[in-house]
C-alpha cells in the first residue's frame, strides 16, 4: 500500500468532513439570525393593546392586530370545515379500499397538488367566487385555504391510518360489525391522535399562507361585519405594514410575525407531543 | 338477517360517500386547469406566441407581453438551486452520517423548523433587515471588487435580483435537505457496511455507495425544491425590487411571474389585464405541474425501489 495515498485519502476524508459540518451551520445560520430579530422587534409591541385593538393609523401610537388575528381564527375554521371532512375520508377510501388504480391517481394526484404555488389557488377562487359574487369575501379566502388543506389533509391522515394494525380491522369484522363502522369506530378512533396531528400541521401550513388571500379576502382595516365583506388576516397584514414606509408599522409587522411564528410552533409543538405519547 | 342487509348497504353507501370525497382531489385539479384556461383565453388568443417572446406590460394600451417576468422567475429559481443544493445534500449528509444521532436529530428539526416559517416572515425580514445589508455591505464590496464583470454593475438598491436569490436559497434549503434525509437515510446499512469493510473511509463510503444509491431520490428532492422556487410568492415580491427589466446585473431590481400577479391582480382596471395576469398564472400552474410531476415520479420511483429492495 501506498503510504502518500492513504494519506490524501485521509485528507480527503477530513476536508468533506468540515464541508459538511460548515454547509450545516451556513444552512442554520439565517435560522437563529431570523429568529433574532423576530423576537428583538417584536417583543416591545407586544402587549394587551396587540390582541384587542385594530391598528392605528400611521403616526398615532400603539394599536394592535386583532382584526387580523380574529379574521385568520375564523378563515381558517372555516377552511377546516370544509378541508377536514373531506381529506379524512377521503384518506379512509384510500386505506380501506384504495388499491386500484384510482387510488394511485388521487395519491399522486395530491402529492403534485401540495406542489403548486398557493397564489394559484387564490386566482382560481377569485375566477370561482369573487367575480360571481362581486366582491372580495372572507368566503372567497377561506374557499382558497381549503382547497390547500385538502391533498395535505389527505396525505398525512392517510400515513396515520396505514399505521393501524390490521388485526384490529379483522377482530371488529369477525364480530360482525360492518366495514363501515369498523372503519369510523375502529381504525379511526385508534389513529386518532394521529389524525389530530396531521390536522394541527395542516392549519399551522395554512395559518402563515398569504399570497391565496391577496385576493380573495383582500385584507381590511377595519373590523368585518359579514363574510361576503373583506376580512382581515394576520399574513396579509404583515405583508402590508412591511411594505409600508412607515417605522411603527413595521413595529406591529414585527409583532405579528412573533405572534404568527409562535402560534406556529405551538400547534407543531402541540402536534409533535401528540405524536410522542402515543408511542410511548 | 336485517342487521347484516343493513350493514351491506352502510358498506356500499359509505364505500361511495368516501370514493366521492377522495376523487375530490382530482376534481380541484381539473377545476383548477379549467379555470385558469378560461380565464386566460382572451390574453391567449390576442397575443399568441409574442405573449411569451415580447416584453412590453402596458396596462393602459393594452399590450401585454410576459418575457421579464419569464427571465426573472427563472433566473433567480435556479441561481438559488444551484446555491442550496449542495448545501442542502451537505447538510443531509451531516444529519445521516456525520452527527451522533442526538446532534443530528436536533439539527433535522431545527431544519424542520425552518421549512415551516411562512413566506411572509421570510420577506419581512428580507424587506426590512437583509436588503438595507446588502445595499450597505454586500452590494457595494461586489461593485467595487467585480464590478467588471456584467453581473455586478449598477448602483446598489438593496432589492434586486442578489436579494430575491438570497432569500429564496434560505427557503428551499429546508425543504430539500427534508427529503435528502429522508432518501439517505432509506439506504441499506449493508450497502455502507461493504463500503466500510473493504476499507472506505467515512467519505468514499458516501461517495461509493450513499450517493450512488440515493441520486435519483436526490435529483427528486432538488426538482422539487425548483418548484418550491418558482411559485414562491411573498418573499420574493417584497425584495426583488419589481422592475419588469431583464439585466444580465444581479444588483438591478427584477420582477417574477408570481410577484407580477401578487402586485396587479387584485387592482385590474380592464378585462384583458386580468386576462393577461392569468395567462402568467397560467404558464405558472403548467411549469410547476410538469416540475411537480417529474419529481414526485422520481421520489416514487425510489420509494418503490425501497421497499423491494429493503424488506
Amino acid at each position: 500500500m501506498n503510504l502518500r495515498s492513504i494519506a490524501l485519502r485521509r485528507v480527503a476524508n477530513g476536508a468533506a468532513t468540515l464541508l459538511m459540518g460548515a454547509a450545516t451551520l451556513l444552512v442554520l445560520l439565517p435560522l437563529i439570525i431570523i429568529f433574532y430579530h423576530i423576537i428583538k422587534m417584536g417583543i416591545s409591541s407586544i402587549n394587551p393593546d396587540f390582541f384587542t385593538q385594530i391598528p392605528r393609523p400611521t403616526g398615532e401610537e400603539g394599536g394592535g392586530m386583532a382584526n387580523g388575528i380574529a379574521g385568520s381564527a375564523i378563515m381558517i375554521g372555516m377552511a377546516s370545515l370544509v378541508g377536514l371532512p373531506i381529506g379524512v375520508f377521503g384518506a379512509v377510501y384510500l386505506t380501506e379500499y384504495g388499491t386500484g388504480k384510482l387510488s394511485t391517481t388521487i395519491r399522486f394526484c395530491a402529492d403534485v397538488l401540495s406542489g403548486i404555488p398557493s397564489i394559484i389557488t387564490g386566482m382560481v377562487a377569485y375566477g370561482m367566487l369573487v367575480v360571481p359574487m362581486k366582491g372580495f369575501s372572507a368566503l372567497a379566502g377561506s374557499f382558497a385555504l381549503s382547497l390547500i388543506m385538502i391533498p395535505i389533509v389527505l396525505r398525512t391522515t392517510e400515513e396515520q391510518l396505514k399505521m393501524v394494525p390490521t388485526t384490529l380491522r379483522e377482530a371488529s369484522l369477525a364480530l360482525g360489525v360492518p366495514l363501515w363502522r369498523t372503519s369510523i369506530k375502529v381504525t379511526l378512533r385508534s389513529a386518532l391522535t394521529g389524525v389530530i396531528t396531521g390536522t394541527l400541521l395542516a392549519i399551522a401550513r395554512v395559518a402563515g399562507e398569504t399570497a391565496p388571500l391577496l385576493f380573495t379576502a383582500l385584507g381590511n382595516q377595519f373590523w368585518s361585519k359579514k363574510l361576503t365583506e373583506p376580512m382581515a388576516a394576520l399574513p396579509l397584514q404583515i405583508f402590508n405594514f412591511a411594505i409600508s414606509p412607515y417605522e411603527d408599522w413595521h413595529r406591529l409587522a414585527w409583532a405579528g410575525a412573533l405572534v404568527l411564528v409562535v402560534l406556529m410552533f405551538g400547534l407543531s409543538l402541540a402536534a409533535r407531543w401528540l405524536g410522542r405519547s402515543k408511542h410511548s | 338477517m336485517r342487521n347484516s342487509a343493513q350493514g351491506i348497504k352502510g358498506d356500499t353507501l359509505f364505500q361511495w360517500f368516501t370514493l366521492l370525497l377522495a376523487c375530490s382531489i382530482i376534481v380541484i385539479m381539473l377545476i383548477m386547469t379549467a379555470e385558469m384556461v378560461k380565464e386566460s383565453l382572451p390574453a391567449i388568443t390576442r397575443f399568441g406566441w409574442k405573449f411569451i417572446t415580447g416584453s412590453t406590460w402596458d396596462a393602459v394600451k393594452e399590450e401585454f407581453a410576459s418575457l421579464p417576468y419569464l427571465y426573472g422567475s427563472i433566473v433567480s429559481s435556479i441561481l438559488a438551486i444551484l446555491l442550496a443544493t449542495p448545501l442542502s445534500i451537505g447538510t443531509a449528509l451531516f444529519i445521516t452520517e456525520l452527527a451522533p444521532r442526538k446532534l443530528g436529530a436536533v439539527t433535522a428539526s431545527l431544519v424542520e423548523l425552518l421549512a415551516a416559517i411562512p413566506s411572509v416572515i421570510y420577506g419581512l425580514w428580507g424587506i426590512l433587515v437583509m436588503t438595507p445589508w446588502l445595499q450597505s455591505t454586500v452590494q457595494p464590496f461586489l461593485i467595487k471588487r467585480l464590478g467588471f464583470l456584467p453581473f455586478f454593475q449598477g448602483a446598489p438598491y438593496g432589492v434586486s435580483m442578489l436579494a430575491a436569490v438570497f432569500i429564496l436559497m434560505i427557503m428551499i434549503v429546508p425543504i430539500i435537505t427534508s427529503i435528502t434525509k429522508e432518501v439517505l437515510m432509506a439506504v441499506p446499512t449493508s450497502q455502507k457496511e461493504a463500503a466500510i469493510a473493504l476499507g472506505a473511509t467515512r467519505w468514499e463510503m458516501i461517495r461509493m455507495s450513499v450517493l450512488p444509491y440515493g441520486r435519483s431520490g436526490i435529483l427528486g428532492a432538488v426538482i422539487l425544491g425548483l418548484g418550491r422556487a418558482i411559485g414562491e410568492t411573498m418573499a420574493v415580491t417584497m425584495v426583488i425590487g419589481n422592475t419588469p427589466k431583464i439585466s444580465l446585473s444581479l444588483l438591478s431590481p427584477a420582477y417574477t411571474m408570481p410577484s407580477v400577479i401578487a402586485n396587479e391582480f387584485a387592482e385590474t382596471t380592464t378585462k384583458m389585464h386580468a386576462s393577461a395576469l392569468m395567462e402568467i398564472g397560467l404558464i405558472l400552474l403548467f411549469v410547476t405541474l410538469v416540475i411537480n410531476f417529474l419529481a414526485r415520479m422520481l421520489l416514487w420511483s425510489v420509494t418503490r425501489k425501497w421497499k423491494g429492495g429493503v424488506a
